[in-house]
């Protein structure tokens, strides 16, 4: 192992290299990840203005909690956010442990419907306790048309489809609450 | 698009989310099988990092944060590649790093550990990958420190990262160990590993990049998930 990982220069070795493990982002990861969010004295690169909604008449806020398998929210969970419609590119991160209900909230836009698909947010689930981060996806709830024949909506089963989808909550702000565990379960997929 | 389809994770060298050892997975861990997606713009594309502006000390966790002096402890210089499973170096790609200091504590306003903070170490800090993908960071060789986990349970030394590399089937938050650690064969989250993955976490002493009179050399590569076509081609 230690020769292989020391000396590949070259792209001719197909699965030659084995993947770095996983290991938890664990409940220190503010100062480093989310620092300004937290009010750490380090600049932050990544936040949760995706967009900035006094610039852009048609942000959204997406906005929700995360639960355990108790159903207690938690406080120490790092969410990212990535969207590509082929149009705009976004990236935002937020940590669960400012607001005083333990959500997280981002300003973006929804995204465009690509290739007759639902319009869809790309989510990334980090905590301690996690050993490997999940992904998952937020739909929306007044795309009720292009839901219905999306290829990714159709292919998970029916009765956990509305765990994928945010509920709007008032005119730009949507709900989108992940259960890590539970019969409310979110689906998380391996992509 | 092209027809490039990303690897999965590799779960012979990743750990499982439940590990029973590690208390805090039992009601973290999801329960239900994970659902099969077919990549697409989305997931075939990331964060471009061409727009970022680090600071000049960024990549140096010595000097980022002095106050009023040096920071305590060890200082140590830890360099190395990012790849893909291709073995194809990854340019120009972000590494978020953070880190307890040398007495084993996180500046972390959870942590309580009753270890002395260090006024002039963050613990916090980042770099880009170069052309070849290679990088490189100063930083204090981070301490041990206990947990609740279990009766008399210590983290053995480690650095955390996040990596971003191609796109999102690429992101990665690991840690990496020091060789020799006792500490290593008690810790669950180490242990969580599978066998054939754990040595990929224990950095390697390196004498040439050791730095006379100055700084210990540590080396350590990342391997983020490949994909089934070459060359590499950016998307």
């Amino acid at each position: 192992m230690e020769n292989i990982l020391n000396e590949v220069t070259s792209s001719s070795t197909l699965g030659a290299v084995l993947q770095t493990p996983s290991q938890t982002v664990g409940p220190y990861f503010a100062y480093g990840l989310t620092s300004e969010q937290y009010l750490y004295d380090f600049k932050q690169l990544i936040g949760n203005q995706m967009v900035s909604p006094i610039e852009h008449e048609e942000a959204i806020t997406i906005m929700g909690r995360v639960f355990d398998g108790n159903g207690d929210v938690i406080p120490d969970a790092m969410i990212e956010i990535w969207q590509n419609d082929g149009e705009n590119q976004l990236f935002g991160r937020f940590g669960t442990g400012t607001d005083p209900q333990n959500r997280f909230i981002f300003s973006t836009i929804k995204p465009k419907s690509v290739d007759g698909q639902a319009p869809y947010l790309s989510v990334i689930i980090f905590m301690r306790g996690q050993m490997i981060h999940s992904y998952t996806r937020i739909y929306f709830s007044d795309e009720a048309q292009l839901n219905a024949t999306d290829e990714v909506l159709n292919a998970v089963p029916d009765e956990r489809k509305n765990t994928l989808i945010a509920e709007k909550k008032g005119i730009n702000i949507f709900e989108f609450n992940i259960n890590m565990q539970g019969e409310k379960e979110t689906i998380f997929f391996e992509i | 698009m092209n027809n490039i389809t990303y690897n999965q994770f590799d779960r012979e060298v990743h750990p499982p989310y439940l590990a029973p050892e590690y208390k805090s997975t039992i009601l973290r861990a999801p329960t239900k099988p994970l659902i099969f997606l077919k990549q697409s713009l989305s997931e075939l594309t990331g964060l471009v990092f061409g727009d970022f502006n680090l600071g000049e000390f960024d990549n140096d966790l010595t000097k980022n944060s002095i106050k009023n002096g040096e920071p305590l402890g060890e200082r140590i210089v830890v360099h190395g590649k990012v790849m893909n499973e291709n073995g194809q170096p990854i340019p120009h790609t972000l590494i978020e790093i953070w880190q307890a200091n040398s007495c084993g504590r996180y500046i972390h306003k959870v942590d309580q550990h009753d270890a002395p903070l260090d006024p002039n170490f963050l613990g916090a800090g980042r770099c880009m990958t170069d052309k070849d993908g290679n990088y490189k960071f100063y930083t204090i060789k981070p301490g041990a420190y206990p947990w609740g986990n279990h009766y008399n349970a210590w983290r053995p030394n480690h650095i955390h990262f996040s990596l971003f590399g191609a796109n999102i089937t690429n992101r990665l938050v690991t840690q990496m160990y020091f060789p020799g650690d006792p500490l290593l064969q008690h810790d669950p989250i180490f242990l969580c590993i599978p066998p054939k993955g754990r040595d990929l976490l224990i950095s390697k002493f390196d004498l040439d990049a050791t730095e006379p009179n100055f700084a210990l050399g540590y080396r350590f590569d990342f391997v983020l998930r490949g994909h089934n076509a070459t060359p590499f081609e950016k998307i």
